[in-house]
């Protein structure tokens, strides 16, 4: 067994060789998604919940038909509306759901670290969809496949990440990914958008976006959030475009081949030229998308084998 | 009359370590001394261990008024005295604060009642602790007040700030204040940095402490105030406060021993048990902070004691609570910076008993004939795992959970009556 995790929690306890398994068992699963009859029984049986503290369609959507492909029961349980509301702490909620006995459970929540802490509380295996400002293992991995689909592999690639570093857990994902797979990483932001001391990462900054992205395999472009847009950290979304937006003339700085990729939705005049993130020979932002879905597929795949495993082991399962 | 024979006198005044004896007359040390002891009715054996004088721990939180299910005077009492801790400075961040004479009378009468060891209350400097109108400083300290401090809430309106330390100055009052700018701090769960941008936490920069403290120093040489930084804990603030003790401003400054004994890659995955206000820093900090100790730079060393129950830290690391219990573990703590070599027994107890209480001005903290009988004896090797449960306080927040400590309290003496050991 090459993939022994029992959550995927984040990229950071992640081998390469278990990046390396996700995203070959991945690969099969673009090609059955590519078929008309998707279905597969590999999760049959198994109850997936998905527990949303924060608003998510795209996630969401992605999890809830991976799951269904392989033929889960998947639950959907929009966790704003219900119980948090009520008062109800996180650790109580999470052993709710665990006396109904889930197999899977797809989290996302506002505050880091939020799912590692109901990790340890329930018997299921656990995915993050994402935790304040922590991790998002599975848009990293999407964007991992995307590449090495696009690219033919996945080391010794030049790639920036542009945009909003400080407030991104896709950004943190991706760099952590990247620099175990042996990338080069540049990160290319206004200064008030980027970690501290996020050099001392293995990666190189920089502030200035013709400079970020000279000779460039891969331009990751990420989503500047609403309320960040005015006077807080950047002085406003024009000057931000003016600078940090990606556009043909930004883009040449890359290489002739490089391929622009964004984890949605866009701020088409924001981060991003319309045109740019329509252009088919640049863009594999829908590539990601379809991505999304046989990585999530496979994570699932993996961990259930993982989860059965076990509790053969233990004797709860025949 | 007792006497304690076949012990090592940790003198902080003197600054010496010596085999010899301490002999107790009432609730005072009538004698110290080397070779053959005097005859005496009661006689307890020392066992060549250590006696100090007793901790005297500025800053400690009981949850009377407002929050006695996370600790009352009767269960802080036990803890202190099973940790050699014999004055208690309780703060008054209590719901409601302390910030009149009638609560804090109701504050010395619950002490009074339930505890064994001292307990001197320190009230709020501002009404409400919210930074806009000065207590009453005067009649406060009639009732027994020895400082005057908002906690944790910085004073943001320095016009506010200036008239209290004003008036403090006429009184003699010492004003404890919490340096961190508020701006910088607002929101942060721990210090900026490369943990922090791991982890994707809230995060505020060491230089905000600095400010605050250069701010508060600017006002403490207006007013003349007394004033005590109840926690320095960067490296950068440390020229700050020795620039000002150089410009010979009325100023001391403490440390919580959770500050000199972890660092912030402590908070791991996310312990929470770990969080503090301020946040855990560096280990080039902590190194820091461990020298100012030994110099003298940094006068006292503190527990910080917070209790949180369980439900207030079970929660994901921004939401949860801050602080950490801490009256018992203090010394075991300490002791690991006596047993890394990096401070001798006087000099911990410099800033464990001795400082502490001449910034208060109360006679405990030294071991010389005439001195308040307020004494602890302990094994400074005895080896133990700490087990959070066995904690004497309600509550058991504590970072040091299972980890492997050294030095075990064997007596603890306050006005010369044994509170503690067998």
């Amino acid at each position: 067994m090459t993939f022994t995790q029992k959550h995927l929690l984040g990229i950071e306890p992640l081998h390469p060789i278990e990046i390396a398994a996700v995203l070959d068992l991945a690969d099969t699963y673009v090609d059955l998604n590519r078929r008309s009859d998707k279905r597969s029984d590999t999760l049959a049986g198994l109850t997936q919940i998905n527990m949303f503290f924060e608003n998510s369609t795209r996630t969401q959507a992605s999890f809830e038909l991976a799951g269904k492909r392989l033929g889960a029961d998947v639950m959907n349980m929009a966790m704003q509306a219900s119980s948090i509301k009520k008062g109800e702490t996180l650790i109580d909620t999470a052993l709710t759901l665990n006396a109904m006995h889930p197999d899977l459970l797809v989290v996302r929540h506002p505050h880091s670290g939020a799912v590692n802490l109901l990790a340890e509380k329930v018997n299921c295996a656990v995915l993050n969809a994402g935790d304040g400002k922590h991790e998002h293992p599975t848009q990293a991995l999407l964007d991992a496949l995307t590449i090495r689909r696009a690219k033919g592999r996945l080391h010794r690639l030049n790639i920036a990440i542009c945009g909003d570093i400080a407030h991104s857990r896709v950004a943190r994902s991706n760099i952590i990914l990247l620099g175990k797979m042996e990338n080069r990483i540049r990160l290319v932001g206004p200064p008030t958008l980027m970690p501290v001391q996020i050099d001392q990462f293995g990666v190189e900054v920089y502030d200035d976006m013709a400079e970020g992205l000279k000779d460039v395999d891969v331009v990751m472009m990420l989503r500047l959030q609403r309320e960040r847009m005015d006077g807080g950290f950047i002085p406003s979304e024009r000057e931000y475009y003016h600078r940090y937006g990606l556009d043909a003339e930004k883009l040449a700085h890359a290489k002739d081949d490089a391929i622009v990729m964004h984890p949605g939705p866009m701020n088409r005049g924001v981060e991003i030229d319309g045109t740019i993130a329509d252009d088919i020979n640049r863009s594999v932002i829908q590539e990601q998308v379809e991505m999304g879905v046989a990585v999530r597929m496979a994570a699932m795949d993996l961990l259930a084998r993982n989860l059965r495993a076990s509790r053969e082991e233990k004797g709860v399962m025949a | 009359m007792t006497l304690i024979t076949n012990i090592r006198l940790i003198d902080p005044e003197a600054g010496t370590d010596t085999p010899g004896w301490l002999r107790i007359e009432g609730d005072t040390i009538a004698e110290t001394g080397t070779g053959t002891p005097p005859a005496a009715k009661t006689v307890i054996d020392g066992r060549g261990k250590c006696l100090a004088p007793g901790i005297v721990d500025i800053g400690v939180k009981i949850g009377e008024p407002g929050d006695r299910h996370k600790e009352s005077f009767r269960s802080a009492g036990r803890a202190a005295a099973a940790g050699g801790v014999t004055t208690i400075v309780t703060r008054p961040d209590t719901a409601p604060a302390i910030d009149t004479p009638e609560v804090l009378e109701f504050v010395t009468r619950r002490a009074r009642e339930d505890t064994p060891v001292r307990i001197k209350p320190m009230a709020a400097l501002t009404k409400g602790r919210e930074g806009r109108e000065m207590v009453e400083i005067g009649f406060l300290l009639d009732a027994g007040a020895v400082a005057f401090s908002d906690v944790d809430r910085v004073t943001e309106n320095t016009k506010v700030l200036s008239r209290c330390m004003t008036y403090a100055r006429s009184l003699g009052a010492l004003i404890i204040a919490h340096p961190q700018d508020p701006g910088l701090s607002s929101g942060a769960a721990v210090t900026s940095g490369k943990f922090a941008s791991l982890r994707g936490l809230p995060a505020v920069t060491p230089m905000a402490e600095r400010m605050a403290l250069d701010r508060d120093m600017a006002l403490v040489e207006m007013t003349g105030v007394k004033y005590h930084a109840d926690q320095i804990t960067t490296a950068r603030a440390l020229p700050a406060l020795e620039r000002a003790k150089a410009n010979g401003l009325d100023v001391t400054a403490g440390v919580s021993i959770h500050h000199l004994t972890l660092n912030e890659f402590d908070v791991g995955d996310y312990r929470t048990f770990f969080k503090f206000k301020p946040p855990l820093r560096s280990e080039d900090d902590r190194v820091a902070l461990v020298q100012a100790v030994a110099s003298g730079l940094i006068d006292v060393i503190c527990s910080m004691h917070t209790p949180q129950d369980e439900e207030s830290k079970r929660l994901p690391f921004e939401e949860a609570a801050s602080g950490a219990v801490g009256l018992e573990t203090l010394l075991p703590a300490a002791l690991r910076l006596y047993h890394s070599g990096d401070l001798d027994l006087p000099t911990l107890f410099r800033a464990l008993s001795l400082n502490p209480s001449r910034r208060l001005g109360l006679e405990t903290g030294r071991l010389s004939a005439g001195a308040p009988a307020d004494l602890v004896l302990f094994d400074p090797e005895a080896p133990f795992v700490m087990n959070r449960h066995e904690l004497r306080s309600k509550s058991k927040n504590t970072p040091y959970d299972g980890a492997r400590m050294q030095g075990k309290v064997l007596a603890t003496f306050v006005s010369g009556r044994q509170v503690f050991g067998d």
